[in-house]
């Protein structure tokens, strides 16, 4: 069943790639990728991962959607026709796209207990977490406290982004006021 | 949008739900899914609804720009602040075992939840302030 539910969200992935890869109105793209965010957040919930399904979905489909219906407001909303031959781009994403499919040969089988990740810390959290910290969702326990650290990082690292981002924005609008 | 009333009544129903489910799964993450990152996002996203259907000036209104600029580096002083308190209470930084006088399981509880309302608040603040950047570039 899993294995069924699995082939046919990654089945209406690709045609949603395909159709975003196709689609030359940046609307029905904008579109397009919110209902990519939503199947990858259904994919993420097949694979236990609720904590990123969440995030996925909120992020991915919700705020990027918005940010990106707010770009189109300022431009056009059909996509021009590339100035260049499409032929070098093609080549270097295939090769990568290779190269990626070539590194998941190593892969451990999905799940296996033995890999790196489940036999050291990994386990070593989900045998603690409970007397020390005794918060049931043992993601939010590494997250906010026995990676605190990490998570700090993280959210300086979107505090830096959101002053970069108005940082830029708002010299942009000074300098057009000085122009008129 | 200003005259789709239809819009305009749901979106007023919704919000407040929207909003509430933002402080479940902010206050909910130790148990179920989510956290500070994932409420944040929700909360910026109920503001950012209002501001597309009632108009960018409403919203900054009930939200003003100045007070997501300076909620933006108050998440992160609440994040490092609860650091030190693990400092001063004579752990490592960011070691909330002993915030509650040696009940190292009080301790964490707290620390958690403090650190997880510092994320909110970055979070959230952040997502309005590159929203309300991009939405106030087209009026000019």
């Amino acid at each position: 069943m899993e294995q069924l539910i699995n082939m046919v969200l990654l089945t209406l992935l690709a045609a949603i790639t395909f159709g975003i890869i196709r689609v030359r109105n940046l609307f029905a793209v904008v579109v397009l990728t919110g209902a990519y965010s939503f199947l990858m957040a259904s994919v993420m919930i097949v694979l236990d991962a609720v904590d990123v399904a969440m995030t996925e979905a909120s992020v991915g489909a919700g705020i990027s959607t918005v940010l990106a219906l707010g770009a189109l407001y300022l431009t056009r909303t059909e996509e021009a026709e590339p100035r260049y031959s499409p032929l070098l781009p093609g080549i270097v994403a295939a090769a990568t796209g290779a190269i990626l499919v070539w590194g998941t040969w190593d892969l451990p089988p999905f799940g296996s207990a033995d890999t790196p990740m489940n036999t050291h810390v990994g386990a070593d959290y989900l045998a603690r977490n409970m007397a020390e910290t005794d918060i049931p969702n043992v993601v939010t326990a590494v997250l906010a406290s026995y990676r605190g650290f990490d998570t700090l990082g993280e959210t300086t690292v979107v505090f830096t982004a959101g002053i970069g981002v108005l940082m830029l924005l708002k010299r942009w609008r000074r300098a057009a006021r000085r122009e008129d | 949008m200003r005259l789709d009333t239809i819009l305009r009544v749901v979106v007023k129903i919704f919000i407040p739900f929207i909003l509430m489910f933002g402080l479940y799964v902010q206050l909910h993450g130790d148990f179920g899914p989510g956290g500070g990152f994932q409420a944040g996002v929700i909360v910026a996203a109920g503001i950012i609804l209002y501001a597309i259907i009632y108009g960018l000036r409403a919203a900054q209104r009930a939200v003003p720009p100045g007070l997501v600029e300076i909620l933006m580096p108050l998440g992160v002083a609440i994040y490092a602040g609860v650091g030190i308190a693990g400092f001063v209470t004579g752990r490592n930084y960011l070691d909330y075992s002993n915030l509650m006088h040696g009940d190292m399981i009080h301790g964490q509880h707290w620390g958690v939840f403090l650190v997880e309302i510092g994320v909110l608040v970055t979070v959230a603040s952040t997502m309005l302030a590159i929203f309300y950047a991009f939405a106030g570039r087209g009026r000019e």
